[in-house]
């Protein structure tokens, strides 16, 4: 299972408390760990990636193991750790001010 | 006994005011979805219990919120409160942040660049919700007004929407976006005639649909925008702030521009200046007195550059006689050392007798009146930046 980390405000969105965890077909990528995630939470929909071009919202940004992969394709495989559920996926709310 | 219910959204969530009809003791609830901009809430005329909220965020991007019981609980549409948010098979219910411009060959393939700052072609990309506008006859008709500008409509409680793209037949290659972003602020609904709807666009200027959004044209002659567009007759690229109508006389029009306070008595085919004495015309929000349809509201703004009142002094101006005669009321607002802007959507009105008359400010202040603007208190101070007020008279 994918451990997903979700910032607070999209916790009360998806009326969930602490991880979520995912069951993730296939290889684990970002695109198909925020399917997941958007399927099980539609909610969830345009909050992280927008609604048709599936990019990610400015202000959002993925971390894992201890990495930024904010910039990397979300087609390319995310850590082993993340898709042996020994370490979670961040979605974070970058640092904007305000 | 008749109550009022002021709904507030601030840049840091909605809060929910309410009182009786004496209007002196109030109740305060919130915030709802804290940390949340609330650019708007409105209810629903023919279920007053049914408000729509605009929910956005710079982070997470755009949530419409709906409530059925006044406020007290909330859903996205789509997704009942405690329902699942899923079908039995796993897909959405709902998609109601979903906004999508139409590009369609069905509507002839609807215009997707405006003009920029710098003067270049840019594609419309969907930023977020001014302004919900529920239909005055159908609970689950609302309307809703979006950065970039475009009018979109559902009729099915919130949970999905759709644009009425022909709006943006009207010159919309030479709209731009104003200081503030490119964004449709302002819908009027004609109560006599569910056909006619007006909208305004900062800054491209009013419009108008006689056919229910099918067809849309420009009404902005008489507009003068000489520091902002040079040709004198240009039939958009006006930066109206908000439009004003009483529902009892749908043909005369109010009109706070960027500079002038401005009126139409034909529906907005032609306008005139009626700023008259007012210290500054510039301003944003502009309202109309419920039982009186030539008694206006307005907040003199000192300038497009410092958006606080002139001299420090908080006054709202009221004209008792259609415009150009203007009044001060300060009784009971601050008259030294204020410095605070109030927002286009952020005055309303409730139809007691008397009228009572609502604004939010910068301050995180909310201020009414239940004597038709003659005296204010302040219903709560400290809110955060206040974005919108709107008003439901409950009887």
């Amino acid at each position: 299972m994918i451990r997903v980390v979700l910032p607070a405000h999209l916790r009360t969105l998806a009326r969930v408390n602490g991880e979520v965890t995912l069951d993730v077909k296939g290889e684990v990528t970002q695109r198909a760990v925020l399917d997941a995630l958007e399927a099980r939470y539609p909610m969830l929909h345009g909050t992280i990636r927008d609604h048709v071009t599936l990019k990610r919202r400015a202000f959002v940004r993925f971390f894992a193991c201890e990495q930024d992969l904010s910039h990397e394709s979300p087609d390319a495989p995310l850590p082993d750790a993340v898709a042996m559920g020994t370490e979670p996926f961040l979605i974070v709310g970058a640092m904007a001010g305000g | 006994m008749s109550s009022v219910r002021l709904l507030v959204g601030t840049k840091k969530g909605a809060f929910i005011l309410t009182s009786d009809g004496t209007r002196k003791q109030w109740d305060v609830s919130g915030p709802h979805f804290a940390g949340w901009e609330l650019y708007h809430l409105k209810g629903s005329p023919v279920e007053p219990n049914r408000i729509y909220a605009s929910q956005t965020s710079s982070w997470f991007g755009q949530i419409i919120q709906r409530s059925d019981d006044g406020g007290k609980t909330w859903h996205q549409p789509g997704t009942p409160p405690g329902e699942p948010t899923t079908t039995l098979d796993g897909m959405p219910k709902g998609e109601s942040n979903k906004f999508v411009y139409d590009t369609s060959p069905e509507t002839g393939k609807p215009l997707t660049t405006h003009q920029h700052y710098d003067g270049t072609q840019r594609p419309w990309e969907f930023k977020r919700v001014w302004h919900l506008e529920p239909s005055l006859t159908e609970p689950d008709t609302v309307y809703a007004g979006i950065e970039d500008a475009a009018l979109f409509r559902s009729g099915d409680g919130g949970q999905t929407w759709q644009e009425l793209s022909r709006l943006r037949d009207v010159k919309g290659s030479l709209w731009q976006p104003g200081a503030g972003g490119m964004c449709l602020h302002t819908i009027v609904q004609d109560p006599t005639n569910p056909q006619r709807i007006y909208i305004a666009i900062s800054a491209a200027g009013t419009f108008r649909t006689d056919d229910g959004g099918k067809t849309w044209r420009a009404i902005n002659r008489g507009l003068k925008s000489p520091y902002e567009l040079p040709d004198p007759d240009a039939e958009v690229g006006h930066c109206v702030h908000r439009i004003a109508m009483h529902p009892t006389r749908p043909n005369v029009l109010f009109m706070q521009k960027h500079w002038d306070v401005m009126r139409s008595d034909d529906a907005g085919e032609s306008w005139h200046e009626i700023s008259g004495n007012l210290p500054t015309d510039f301003g944003f929000p502009i309202d109309v007195h419920a039982h009186q349809p030539e008694t206006v509201y307005v907040v003199p703004i000192k300038s497009d550059s410092e958006h606080f009142p002139p001299d420090g002094k908080l006054r709202v101006y009221r004209s008792r006689t259609g415009g150009n005669e203007w009044e001060a009321l300060t009784n009971g607002l601050p008259q030294r050392d204020c410095y605070v802007n109030v927002l286009r959507d952020a005055m309303a009105v409730d139809s007691l007798d008397p009228c009572g008359i609502y604004f939010g400010t910068s301050g995180g202040q909310v201020y009414g009146s239940a004597s038709a603007g003659d005296s204010w208190t302040a219903i709560v101070r400290d809110l955060p930046a206040v974005l919108s007020v709107e008003v439901q008279t409950l009887l």
